[in-house]
């Protein structure tokens, strides 16, 4: 089943008196379960992409799918309803809310998805336990290490069971062993959870993780390889 | 707790010099209005109670159209027994009869117009200021003597002092010429040139027989507890008047209707200082929530991204205002009051206030009167005010774009 579907996106962005194309006629199909690594160099259009997929960002032209629902021509509304319930955010900066614990970061999304109070602290331990943070739950940002901070932000992404994970440059602010050991949680939580993760980076290393990988130059995608074949 | 209410109470103390600050230009502001406000309706209190002790009282029995006209025939009959049974009705001894005239007032040198009151003296004093003010020799005693108390002013003016004559000229009640005879008593000061220039009283029953009364009157005033009271003494009054007589029982408010107006440009004139105020700390909560929301661009992005409507983030803001303001209400009003009810009790002198006070027989102290309406109404608008200034920064979350958002640095 396709997870994610994407029919000749195109997006153009105005830098002073230049366009840059930042999608050029993309096409792509990512099915469900799958992990892939989108590389390319800065400003090669991955973040867009990205953007593009978790309904973030609308192209100019072309169509976008998740989970079998065209979502590019969706209202603000609806976007923000899909990205709570069926995709899972990490980002490059950690991005926790400083005022709340760990285990209240995770909590804070399922209490806008309605979950009840005991269900949500269940899972949210649960999830911190997965993530190897059970001793943290009570500790807010400040006082965790970026991996540790990494590592509540992908609990975040994941605690409600998302179809999809959009990882945007997650190990780029760890040193390479933290890196590591959070591409090893991930590859867990996707052979686990079945979920589809889709990570961008332009680690090499990161990338030697991934069942697929797809390079993108210039907006366009230039190679796609299956590395499991490999 | 509630995370999101958390998460909008930990948000606040980010920055906690700014939201003491604001806070504290809230309390500020609640002190500020709860202390003018009770400090106003204890001025107002004070301006009723001596405006309508002079003559005025808070009820008064009258003929009708008499307020409007006053002539001599539209009476009040058989007034002391009437009077005798509003004073059992209500078991107070501030009920007085009056009657009312106008004489020309003669010494041996001069003659000048007055308005002569007749009175009793035994109740006069329960209803009136003026036999406090006498400054000069007494007030008035007997029913039927010939005696009178008059103004310093006019006393100036006529050339006489105590235990000198003076002869009044007038028209009776039938129309016909009436004269008295009477000696000088006492001579009061009310500070209020108006008065002291152009009022006399004499007993009730001179004036009956001067001027062919015959028992009746020109009004009985009734002077309750308080203003509260009236509506409450205006039903019991009414009650006891004669069957099928046509006379009027008026309050205070109809018989000095000028009162209520000066009160209530006065009112204008100082609400609009508060509005002014208020506005100010609006711009202080505006200032500050916009600020909060500016540092938090990026952070409101990453909420936005992960799901959550700009109405709902809107909400948060609103939220973190509320919370704020409710600091500022219940430490406002809660200090406002200690602050106030401290003068409720020793009032509040104003340098100099003191002798000026005395002269015109008026407390020398200002007395602030601390009630649920000047202790919440100020705070209460402040509130109202401080939310309304969230509005801007809460709606501006609206425009945000979560990719644009999560640039900023």
């Amino acid at each position: 089943m396709s997870a994610v579907r994407c029919v000749d996106l195109c997006k153009t962005y105005r830098q002073g008196d230049q366009d840059i194309k930042a999608l050029d006629h993309v096409n792509l199909e990512i099915t469900s379960g799958d992990f892939v690594c989108l590389s390319a160099p800065s400003g090669g259009g991955k973040t867009t992409l990205l953007n593009a997929i978790g309904g973030l960002d609308t192209p100019d032209s072309g169509e976008v799918y998740v989970a079998g629902q065209r979502i590019d021509n969706l209202s603000k509304s609806d976007l923000a309803d899909l990205r709570l319930r069926k995709i899972g955010f990490v980002f490059q900066a950690y991005n926790l809310i400083p005022v709340l614990t760990a285990r209240e970061n995770i909590e804070f999304v399922m209490q806008v998805q309605g979950v009840p109070a005991s269900e949500r602290r269940e899972k949210s331990l649960a999830i911190l336990h997965e993530v190897g943070l059970e001793t943290l739950e009570d500790r807010r940002p400040a006082k965790m290490s970026g991996g540790q901070q990494q590592r509540v932000a992908v609990a975040r992404a994941i605690v409600s069971r998302p179809e999809l994970v959009l990882a945007d440059e997650p190990t780029a602010n760890l040193d390479s062993k933290t890196a590591g050991e959070l591409m090893e949680l991930f590859t867990a939580l996707n052979e686990r959870h079945n979920s589809t993760f889709i990570i961008a980076t332009h680690d090499q290393h990161i990338m030697t993780y991934a069942k697929r990988l797809i390079r993108m130059l210039d907006g366009r995608i230039v190679e796609d390889i299956d590395q499991r074949a490999a | 707790m509630h995370i999101v209410l958390r998460l909008a109470w930990r948000n606040l103390w980010r920055q906690p010099r700014r939201t003491w600050l604001t806070t504290g230009a809230m309390v500020f502001c609640n002190i500020l209005l709860v202390f003018m406000m009770s400090m106003q309706f204890g001025m107002y209190g004070m301006m009723i109670d001596n405006t309508l002790q002079i003559f005025t009282g808070h009820l008064q029995v009258q003929a009708p159209g008499y307020k409007d006209e006053q002539k001599m025939r539209q009476v009040v009959p058989n007034i002391l027994p009437l009077a005798n049974t509003i004073r059992a009705e209500l078991q107070s001894k501030a009920v007085a009869a009056r009657g009312r005239t106008f004489v020309l007032a003669s010494s041996e040198e001069r003659s000048y117009g007055v308005m002569v009151y007749g009175v009793e003296p035994e109740f006069e004093q329960n209803v009136s200021n003026i036999p406090g003010l006498v400054r000069d020799g007494r007030y008035l005693r007997d029913h039927d003597a010939a005696e009178i108390v008059i103004g310093s002013i006019l006393a100036r003016n006529l050339r006489v002092d105590i235990g000198d004559e003076m002869t009044l000229l007038g028209g009776g009640a039938d129309g016909s010429f009436a004269a008295a005879v009477v000696d000088v008593v006492g001579i009061f000061t009310s500070g209020v040139t108006a008065i002291d220039r152009n009022i006399a009283e004499i007993p009730l029953g001179l004036f009956q027989e001067t001027f062919s009364m015959r028992g009746a009157g020109h009004q009985i005033v009734v002077v309750g507890e308080d203003l509260d009271e009236v509506p409450l003494l205006q039903m019991r009054v009414q009650s006891v008047l004669p069957a099928g007589s046509e006379l009027q029982v008026l309050d205070w408010d109809t018989l000095q209707p000028g009162l209520r107006q000066v009160i209530q440009a006065d009112m204008s004139s100082s609400f609009f200082m508060y509005f002014v105020l208020v506005v100010l700390v609006s711009f202080s909560v505006l200032n500050t929530q916009l600020m909060s929301v500016l540092e938090r661009t990026r952070e409101f992005g990453i909420v936005m991204a992960l799901g959550l409507k700009p109405g709902k983030l809107g909400g948060l803001i609103m939220l973190e205002t509320a919370l704020m303001g409710m600091m500022g209400v219940v430490l406002g009003a809660f200090a406002g009051a200690l602050f106030t009810s401290w003068f409720t009790t020793n009032g509040l002198a104003i340098p100099g206030m003191e002798e000026m006070a005395a002269q015109f027989n008026l407390p020398a102290k200002m007395y602030p009167r601390v009630n649920l309406l000047t202790l919440l109404a100020g705070p209460g608008i402040v509130f109202v005010f401080t939310m309304l200034a969230a509005i801007y920064p809460a709606l501006r979350l609206r425009w945000q774009n979560p990719v644009e958002a999560m640039r900023v640095a």
